[in-house]
């Protein structure tokens, strides 16, 4: 049934649903409410799920890596500072092979302390070999933690991913979801290199040069190969429950002079300055990235493109735009906004456009309204 | 689009009003978001929360600048706060008094909801519950339906003085 809930409150009963065996987190604004829901679903015993409350985001994907590593399907939630006090063992898991998900509440890093959204803290961790989904509304919040443990576990990705969704504008906003019943949506997990409790071992992990570049290589195959795990988890997800989702989510751009491209909720504000711009004879798009890693191809030839990073790499540009720019030679214009929650209305993103300038960077709010 | 903005202080619940306003519109079949607005909120302080209802998907998740609608939970945060700030034209008032107030020539409705939260007795540490009160009095102005308030609240509390208080406030509701 329809009901009304916060992002925080969908991605828990996404977790519901997939029933992890292990759940390792520490809280964290604006994450918080993920994980009390998750430990009350524990404590009533709606989900047996072994809750560990650990001392530290860096405990928490150490614990969830001990637990993958016995082949146990496991789950955390973090946010800005958190994601980066558990850097190491971000990489761990991915170098590991482990096919974790965590919820990632995307919030600014300190200082200035800011607890508002913002892409950064999720960017900084685009190399770490996770596959990273940024989500649009409370459903697809919901949608993408089930789709996440099914892409994560496939044995042809095997690598952990982390599904982001916007701080406050998503966490803590309630609108209208369906918690769809995962059945035998995700296959039970089989991890190849599970080591047994019952006969424990360990790996030697000291790992020469010649082999670690085969490593290396073998975890960049996975990630081209997820892409098509992640379509095809995308179409059976939508034969299952209705509900049909891409790399990324394009709208009005069949016919599109200038397209916008943007990530999460501002992504989704983007498609009401595309109706705003249209009415006024602008042949405007959108092409909202869900996937960031892997990264999209997205088809933005002979078009303007105009860029909106909630992120910024100092002495580079906005990476969403850096990206694109590295991957189909547009020449976009990047505009930098909504930095620590700074809010950006559909009147501002189609203001970007009109006064749209290839190849040159505009931060919003700095520079004035274009 | 209709666009609400509810003014309340912190702890009085004006944040499960917005969602309660918001369920009972899906419950008549829109789509609606409900969310607050987060700075350094504590209990007391004004706060403001935030409800959209349409007839499609809503895209939107900047702040509301322009209500239609401007509810006022606790009437004593119009001495330090600008309730009727970028209301619509002709965009309506709701004020939580005894008394009509005048709400600078905007249609405004009254009605008692703290008088009716202490006759039901619904309080939470000395302090009376006004969000489901409030939302007999948006069916009474034809915001939601009676029916999908009453759904709504009883979704979210299994106390029947809760839809009692509604049922009150959608009699009381004086224009």
């Amino acid at each position: 049934m329809l009901t009304v809930a916060t992002g925080n409150k969908a991605v828990a009963a996404a977790v519901k649903e997939a029933a992890p065996a292990v759940v390792a987190a520490y809280p964290i604004t604006p994450q918080t409410e993920i994980v009390e829901q998750i430990a009350e679903y524990v404590s009533s015993g709606e989900l047996r799920s072994q809750y560990i409350p650990v001392e530290s985001e860096h405990s928490a994907m150490a614990a969830c890596i001990g637990a993958s590593v016995t082949g146990a399907r496991t789950f955390t939630a973090t946010s800005s500072q958190g994601l980066q006090y558990m850097h190491e063992m971000v990489n761990w898991a991915a170098g590991a092979r482990l096919p974790i998900v965590m919820a990632n509440v995307n919030r600014a890093l300190g200082p200035g302390w800011n607890i508002w959204a913002e892409h950064t803290d999720a960017i900084q961790e685009r190399d770490s070999g996770w596959l990273q989904v940024y989500v649009g509304s409370v459903q697809e919040a919901f949608d993408a933690v089930l789709m996440a443990f099914a892409i994560a576990e496939d044995e042809r990705v095997l690598l952990p991913v982390m599904v982001n969704l916007d701080g406050f504008l998503l966490s803590h906003t309630m609108q209208p979801f369906e918690v769809a019943r995962a059945g035998d949506f995700i296959p039970p997990l089989h991890l190849p290199h599970a080591i047994d409790p019952a006969a424990p071992g360990g790996y030697g992990t000291l790992t020469g040069p010649e082999d670690y570049f085969k490593l290396r290589w073998d975890i960049e195959r996975s990630m081209r190969d997820s892409a098509g795990v992640i379509r095809e988890t995308q179409e059976r997800f939508a034969r299952t429950f209705g509900r049909k989702y891409g790399m990324a989510e394009e709208y009005r751009c069949e016919d599109a002079e200038v397209i916008v491209v943007a990530m999460g909720t501002l992504g989704r504000e983007a498609e009401v300055a595309v109706d705003l711009l249209r009415g006024e004879g602008i042949r405007a798009g959108s092409m909202r990235v869900r996937w960031f890693r892997p990264f999209p191809r997205l088809d933005l030839s002979g078009r303007d493109v105009v860029v909106i990073d909630r992120d910024y790499s100092f002495g580079f540009g906005g990476v969403l735009a850096g990206s694109l720019a590295a991957a189909g030679g547009a020449r976009p214009f990047s505009v930098i906004a909504g930095l620590g929650g700074q809010e950006v209305t559909y009147e501002d993103i189609a203001g970007f456009v009109r006064e749209r300038r290839p190849g040159e960077e505009f931060w919003f709010g700095v520079n004035g309204d274009v | 689009m209709f666009e609400v903005r509810i003014h309340s202080r912190g702890g009085q619940g004006g944040v499960t009003a917005a969602r309660l306003l918001a369920l009972a519109a899906v419950r008549d079949g829109k789509y609606a978001t409900a969310f607050p607005f987060y700075g350094a909120e504590r209990r007391g302080a004004p706060v403001v929360s935030f409800v959209r209802i349409d007839g499609s998907p809503i895209r939107i998740s900047s702040q509301i600048r322009k209500p239609d609608l401007v509810i006022v939970l606790d009437p004593s945060v119009m001495d330090v706060v600008d309730v009727l700030q970028g209301i619509k034209p002709g965009g309506r008032v709701l004020v939580n008094a005894r008394e009509p107030r005048d709400m600078g020539g905007h249609p405004a409705c009254s009605v008692d909801l703290t008088g009716i939260a202490l006759r039901e007795k619904l309080e939470v540490a000395g302090s009376p519950i006004l969000n489901t009160a409030v939302l007999g009095a948006l069916a009474k102005m034809g915001i939601i339906s009676m029916e999908s308030a009453k759904s709504a609240i009883r979704e979210m509390f299994s106390d029947p003085r809760n839809v009692s208080a509604a049922e009150a406030a959608y009699r009381e509701l004086a224009a």
